[in-house]
């Protein structure tokens, strides 16, 4: 178990170091962001001297090295756009992208699991129809489009919720800021949270109608209104809890590209998340910004791959032995 | 225990809802696309940042919104000899954090405005020194005769002295060092507003300066601003037509309609200071993507006086710009200081045939290929202008391939001189024809990206920056203009217009450069 661990680790590790390195493969590509950092009159001596003082000039490798040196050191070095430390920005921008991928990861589970039993239980109804075509809307229609509409609708022509931000948002602990504590930051999460949300809202809705509608015809499910338990005990006790498992599966894998969407979704409600700093960061050239952020996506990607696999784990005591056995041939 | 939880919320959601501030105060909300990247007055040169620091830094001297020259934190100024300039200091001003403004902090901010980590040196750079005269009178002392010194020093903001030693400051932000520099997110200037907080993308508080020298001539009523950064132009329209926000420097032209059609709004618009156009490679004897291989088609001033009579210009204007253009002759806008009317109002007619036949005459009744580089993200309508270009040089022969780049990957193609034909479009630090030949005709300098060589426009663009005789710079900046409209070494497209929206509860007049000052604003 614990070779396991240090194993993933060690993977994670690698897999941080590839993408930083892509990253930079990259940047040769995204432009020069000089251009972008001085006004139109600078000379082109006093450009090239920043872009020596940058060490843009350098090639990739040695870039590259010179990264992982300052970040060693907890130095990301200063965004180009707005001239300050990374290491201050991306702390200030996080707590707002985990709270609108908290918002929309439990409205769609929350919504996903009632909705998907609702139309499992109630097959031809009219109203599960229309969930189920409102389904296809969402799974089909792009985020942006959702959230433009949305904002129309909402915003624009009832004039009841905030088209763009994050309302005020306050400090509680350190560099954490919530808009969870204040009204306005209730009423300006709710679009994004739909909009970065109703995909995942969709995908779980028809699972869970799948699954109940196998489960309802396994035996066991028989058996138990051959005791005469009532349906609630039936549909919720062990129904349900039979069609959970890929649910959990699926959203966790989905928390990550939750994340990963935010950034279409912050674009267009200026929320003020990391999303929408690295958007800016592309349109800049703002390259410290980019590596910081695509480092650290990944580092997501691979904390989440590690916990499900850990998860695993402990839900299924068959790997632990197999595994357990594996590692000690090897 | 639940409802004593319940309780708790109520209360603390009660205390929110009052806690919010009463509206009594007027305040101006407004968005555009992008937030200024720093509030460091000398550590960024660029329109968006300019437009907010203006509102609480100020100039010696500054534009109002007609480009006349007013005074500013200077009561006066005049020339004592031919390298001396004599700036009077205004009196009793004082900056937001109460000390008094002296001669030495005109001094101490020009010197850090030379200094290392600067980006508006280049407009001081003929400054030798400065002499204290007394507490309000400084002597600029430059190189060599400089007519502009009093233009250039508008784009040059003044700080404290004190404050900036305190804040450990003295010197503009660069991008050295790890920590941040105190004055990217405070500021301490002498302007109508006081920064109140700024949250860099997010928000940015300023409130009013009770205590501004310039009340008297600008008695505004706006007690507070807020400034939101809003990237999405879809957005940024929804928050104007829902009321979030008052005023939007750049509301997308596709929206223009919805927004006047909304009885709480209105449009206002203005020719921009900013001119359009194309510019061609002129030095190479072989183009970069062109079929024609041993010679320069775009050497030919025929060549380039050809394609210049066939885009269709007015096509362009109804068509591509709704009507926000005014189709240009010469790439330097009415308002600047030596625009020839009559130059830029003879733009040649459109006329293929015409067109057609220059082009045989040149050589070339076949035409030829070439590319295109275009920005997608920076001008109005910018690619959508390329692609109506391309199809016009295709009807006389010449096949264009366009390619279309966000800024970041267009811009260094011209500085670095790797591109054949390019769109640009040129905005002004001042308002003298001088800034616009300096940049775009001199052989020397870093914008002229199709390498235009003329040893006589060298020499008028060297002299007229020294000449303090007005008639005779006149005539040399009318020279300039002669020479370059008649070899056609640019092709002019328009003078950009600029489109504000706002709530109709403000009044505002339009600054043609894009950067208004919130204290000509008046709120019913």
């Amino acid at each position: 178990m614990i070779f396991y661990i240090i194993n993933r680790i060690l993977q994670s590790i690698a897999v941080m170091l590839v993408t930083a390195f892509v990253c930079f493969i990259l940047f040769n590509y995204v432009g020069d962001p000089i251009n972008n950092m001085v006004g139109q009159e600078t000379t082109i001596q006093d450009r090239e001297a920043l872009r020596e003082q940058l060490g843009l000039n350098d090639p990739t490798v040695v870039q590259f090295f010179r990264f992982l040196r300052n970040a060693a050191q907890g130095d990301f070095g200063i965004s180009y756009r707005l001239q300050r430390p990374v290491k201050d920005l991306i702390p200030e921008r996080l707590p707002a992208t985990l709270e609108l991928v908290f918002a929309s990861a439990v409205l769609s589970v929350v919504l996903g699991i009632l909705l998907g039993i609702y139309t499992g239980l109630n097959q031809n109804t009219w109203v599960s129809r229309a969930i189920l075509a409102g389904s296809l809307a969402g799974v089909s229609l792009p985020t942006f489009v959702i959230g433009i509409l949305l904002i129309y609708l909402f915003s624009v022509t009832l004039g009841i919720l905030p088209s763009y931000g994050r309302g005020e948002a306050v400090q509680i602990v350190g560099w954490w800021t919530t808009g969870l504590l204040t009204i306005s930051g209730w009423k300006a999460i709710i679009l994004p949270s739909i909009t970065l949300g109703l995909y995942q809202l969709t995908l779980i809705l028809r699972i869970v109608r799948a699954e109940m509608m196998e489960v309802l015809l396994t035996d066991y499910i028989k058996f138990a209104r051959a005791r005469g338990l009532t349906d609630r005990v039936i549909n919720f006790g062990h129904a349900l809890k039979n069609t959970l498992i890929p649910v959990i599966t699926v959203t966790g894998l989905q928390v990550g590209s939750l994340i990963a969407f935010s950034i279409i979704t912050e674009t267009v409600f200026q929320w003020p998340g990391m999303g929408a700093l690295f958007i800016q960061a592309v349109h800049f050239a703002d390259i410290p910004i980019m590596v910081a952020y695509l480092v650290m996506v990944a580092l997501f990607f691979v904390t989440i791959n590690l916990i499900v696999d850990l998860l695993y784990f402990l839900v299924d005591p068959r790997l632990q032995i197999d595994r357990g056995e594996a590692g000690g041939q090897g | 225990m639940k409802k004593k939880i319940l309780i708790i919320t109520a209360v603390v959601f009660l205390a929110f809802a009052m806690a919010s501030p009463a509206m009594a105060e007027n305040v101006l909300r407004w968005a555009s696309q992008g937030d200024a990247v720093t509030f460091d007055p000398h550590s960024a040169n660029m329109s968006p940042t300019f437009l907010q620091l203006k509102q609480v830094y100020e100039p010696l001297l500054s534009f109002d919104w007609k480009i006349d020259k007013e005074p500013y934190l200077a009561e006066s100024w005049k020339l004592l000899n031919p390298t001396t300039w004599e700036f009077k200091i205004r009196r009793g001003v004082t900056f937001h954090d109460g000390e008094p403004l002296t001669a030495e902090d005109v001094i101490f901010s020009i010197e850090r405005a030379k200094g290392p980590g600067s980006d508006v040196k280049e407009p001081l750079k003929t400054v030798k020194e400065m002499k204290k005269i007394d507490d309000y009178t400084v002597h600029v002392i430059t190189d060599g005769p400089n007519p502009l010194l009093p233009d250039f020093l508008t784009q040059f903001f003044v700080l404290s002295k004190k404050w900036c030693e305190k804040h450990d400051v003295t010197q503009a932000t660069s991008w050295k060092g790890k920590e941040e520099s105190y004055a990217v997110r405070h500021a301490n200037g002498t302007g109508a507003f006081i920064l109140q907080s700024r949250d860099p993308d997010i928000k940015s508080v300023l409130v009013k300066n009770p205590n501004w020298w310039g009340l008297k001539k600008y008695p505004h009523n706006i007690d507070k601003i807020i400034y939101t950064p809003i990237a999405n132009p879809a957005t940024r329209v929804a928050a104007l037509l829902s009321g979030e926000v008052d005023f939007l420097l750049d509301p997308p032209l596709q929206d223009l309609q919805r927004i006047k059609k909304n009885p709480n709004l209105k449009l206002q618009d203005t020719p921009q200071l900013r001119t359009i156009f194309y510019g061609l490679e002129q030095r190479l004897d072989e183009l970069r993507s062109s079929n024609v291989k041993g010679k320069n088609p775009f050497k030919d001033p025929r060549v380039r006086k050809a394609m210049h009579m066939a885009i269709d210009i007015e096509g362009i204007k109804k068509k591509v710009m709704r009507d926000l253009s005014v189709p240009a002759n010469i790439i330097v806008p009415p308002g600047i200081y030596g625009y020839p009317e009559d130059l830029d109002k003879s733009r040649p007619p459109y006329d293929t045939e015409k067109a057609k036949k220059l082009l045989a005459e040149a050589g070339y009744p076949n035409g030829f290929e070439v590319n295109l580089d275009c920005p997608n993200n920076r001008y109005n309508n910018d690619e959508k202008i390329c692609q109506a270009t391309v199809g016009m040089l295709g009807k006389i022969g010449i096949k264009v391939s366009l390619v279309a780049q966000p800024k970041s990957l267009h811009f260094p193609k011209i500085t670095t001189r790797k591109t054949d034909f390019y769109m640009l479009g040129w905005g002004y630090a001042y308002p003298d024809a001088h800034f616009n030949f300096v940049n775009m005709m001199h052989s020397q300098s870093a914008w002229n990206g199709g390498g235009i060589t003329n040893p006589r426009i060298d020499e008028l663009i060297d002299a007229m920056a020294k000449e303090i005789d007005q008639k005779k710079r006149d005539a040399m900046i009318r020279e300039v203009f002669e020479i370059t409209t008649n070899e056609q070494v640019y092709l002019p497209l328009h003078h950009q217009v600029i489109v504000w929206g706002m709530s109709k509860k403000f009044d505002m007049p339009m600054e043609p450069r894009d950067e208004p000052q919130f204290c000509w604003a008046k709120m019913k």
